[in-house]
């Protein structure tokens, strides 16, 4: 876990074992389809909760993959996890 | 056409059943994901960023009318409409339930298509030549020597675990359509002065991390050691092939480290231990399976049709005459690219009602067959020449009559990080920018043949190493960047393309192409030398300092 001095406020994301979907832990623990409804960790000792409880959920068969990521202002920082929460940027053509 | 036999037919059906249990297990929990990991894989399915993805085999590109019309329909009915084909001639579904999958596997089995084989470090689908069983410059039908391969290949009990995953290409026409220089196995067939059918045998080719051009290590292998001389190259890559680094594993590392001469001395005399036994392929095999491909029966038609001239005065088919048709070997017949590169698509898409309204011209105009291309397109193989103009008419109906093959707007992508649970960078949004960019079909004309290739990250999907123009994504500090290489080809001239420089930006990347367009059009010779032949002649220089020296 990163030391207290760079850590970043991150969520628990995951895919939904049976449809795959991409998912993000909430508060009330279940697991929703929107970044911005996550639980945000702000402390290195609540997101070692918060992973804990993630990987909990994925030895409970209900999620597979979690891991934790940067989030700022509601939203994932890394662009791989922006396309993950609001889908992929390339559209099918406008020709079909 | 080849259906596949009674065997393979039981066996689909168990592993179809296998399968739906292991689904269950896994869904009520009896199952952990890293016991089901290996197993789902083994049944096409990897999990990507938004979903579960399907990977289904289409071994050697060919579909029927039947089997393309359920690939619209579990596109239509499990994934969002659409199905994505990909460089490996397979068909991918990118919105895929688990729960599904075992439903989905019992309707692809119905019209017997599969999943089996299309991950792992097995021997994978076999490709060829796209325009294979109708190319009038062929000397054979590379398909059938693919479809031999697969069942020697298909489960080999010895080759389940090798170090790493396996490809083989076959071709059979002396212009290489598929890159069988840059495969771990490539074929090469010819035939010899004495009128013998055989193999110029490639080794070690690959893309991704250490891009290699294969070595030759036979000229001429003839067609009956054909499994006798791939069985050899596998015992020793299996034996010798490194396990100890994903990186190094694949047979290109142990060619290059064990150095051309050793390595062939070494296949020669596995080879020599083999030769004459249980593995060598009778003549009336070859033929036997020869005929699951035989041609459909086509009329005895005159090599010009009337119809198909004067269609030419419209300068848009005219067009598409020239790019998308080519030579069959029946008089009176042609070979249809279908482009699934319409302006600003997705290279390689194609929606469930395109699908369907192209098996129905499949069907009607070209004895129900089609193939799918290495480089995302589809192909009608047995056209009419008299019945192009309507099916150019009903192409464009559907979006799907571009006149582009082989120009620059026919690009090969990846998924990228749109998709790709491995990407670094995206690579169908450049794709799609940079065929907006070069829409005009008369520039696209005016520059001719180009190839450009696009793929997400270092493993190379997107082929760019063999682009003419290749592009691939990293990651700089969380920033997509793009570099680009140069001079990469994947047909008998092969050669893997030179980095050009530094990478540019995700803005800046259409135009740096565009600027090594406009350079390429400045220094060629003719309007008839080719973007390759004119990178070749000059060298990287001049599109270096057009690039970089601002
Ligand atoms: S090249 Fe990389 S990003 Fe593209 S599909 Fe392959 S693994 Fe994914």
């Amino acid at each position: 876990m990163a030391k207290k001095k760079d850590f970043h406020p991150v969520a628990a994301t995951a895919n939904d074992l049976r449809s795959g979907a991409v998912v993000f832990r909430e508060p009330d623990g279940r697991w929703g389809t929107e970044a911005r409804r996550a639980e945000i960790a702000e402390t290195p000792e609540d997101a070692e909760r918060l992973l804990a409880r993630a990987k909990a959920d994925h030895d409970s068969c209900i999620v597979v993959e979690p891991v934790l990521i940067e989030m700022a202002e509601g939203r994932p920082v890394a662009l791989r996890e922006r396309i993950r929460d609001t889908g992929p940027t390339a559209g099918i053509g406008r020709t079909a | 056409m080849y259906r596949y036999d009674e065997f393979d037919h039981a066996f689909v059906r168990e592993r179809v059943a296998e399968f739906r249990d292991q689904v269950a297990r896994r869904l009520s929990g009896e199952m952990t994901e890293d016991q089901f990991k290996p197993l789902r894989l083994m049944n096409g399915v990897y999990l990507q960023l938004h979903a579960y993805m399907l990977r289904i085999a289409i071994p050697y590109g060919t579909l029927s009318s039947k089997q393309l019309r359920r690939l619209a329909h579990i596109g239509r009915v499990y994934d969002k409409g659409s199905g994505h084909f990909t460089t490996r001639q397979n068909l991918q579904f990118n919105w895929i339930k688990l729960a599904d999958v075992p439903q989905i596997l019992e309707e692809l089995a119905e019209v017997e298509m599969h999943a089996i084989q299309t991950s792992g470090n097995c021997i994978r689908n076999v490709t060829a030549d796209h325009f294979a069983g109708a190319a009038a410059d062929e000397v054979a039908d590379p398909r059938v020597y693919a479809e031999i391969l697969r069942q020697w290949s298909s489960l080999h009990p010895e080759f389940s675990f090798l170090p790493r995953k396996f490809k083989l290409a076959v071709t059979a026409a002396p212009h290489d359509r598929a890159a069988v220089q840059v495969h771990d196995i490539g074929l090469h067939m010819k035939v010899d002065d004495k009128g013998e059918r055989g193999f110029a045998v490639w080794v070690g080719g690959g893309q991704g991390r250490t891009p290699m051009v294969a070595k030759k290590v036979r000229d001429f292998l003839p067609e009956a050691d054909l499994l006798s001389y791939c069985e050899a190259i596998l015992r020793i890559y299996n034996l010798e092939g490194r396990r100890d680094n994903k990186y190094k594993a694949r047979i290109k590392i142990l060619v290059h480290e064990t150095g051309e001469a050793e390595i062939t001395r070494a296949i020669e005399a596995e080879f020599a231990e083999l030769q004459g036994k249980a593995l060598t392929v009778p003549a009336p095999e070859i033929e036997r399976i020869a005929r699951y491909f035989a041609l459909p029966d086509l009329e005895t038609l005159r090599a010009r049709s009337e119809v198909y001239e004067t269609a030419k005065r419209d300068p848009a088919f005219a067009l598409f005459a020239r790019r998308n048709v080519h030579a069959h070997k029946v008089p009176g017949y042609g070979i249809v690219t279908i482009s699934l590169k319409p302006t600003g698509a997705p290279p390689g898409d194609a929606t469930s009602e395109q699908m369907e309204a192209i098996a129905d011209i499949a069907e009607r105009y070209s004895s129900d067959e089609l193939r799918v291309s290495h480089e995302q397109n589809l192909v009608l193989p047995h056209v009419k020449l008299d019945d192009i103009p309507v099916v150019f008419a009903q192409l464009q109906k559907i979006g799907l009559g571009d006149a582009n093959a082989g120009f620059i707007t026919d690009i090969i992508a990846c998924p990228g990080l749109d998709f790709c649970a491995l990407a670094n960078a995206r690579s169908i949004p450049v794709a799609q920018r940079l065929s907006e960019r070069f829409e005009d079909i008369a520039r696209q004309a005016e520059i001719g043949d180009l190839k450009i290739k696009i793929s997400g990250c270092i493993n190379a999907c997107g082929h760019h190493h063999v682009g003419h123009i290749g592009i691939l994504g990293v990651d700089r500090k969380g920033e997509e960047f793009y570099q680009i290489t140069l001079g990469g080809s994947g047909d008998e001239t092969c050669s893997i393309g030179e980095i050009v420089g530094p990478g540019f930006s995700s803005d800046g990347i259409v135009d740096a192409v565009e600027t090594v367009v406009d350079t390429y059009l400045k220094l060629r010779i003719s309007a008839d030398e080719p973007f390759l032949a004119a990178y070749r002649r000059v060298g990287q220089a001049p599109f270096k300092e057009a690039l970089y020296a601002r």
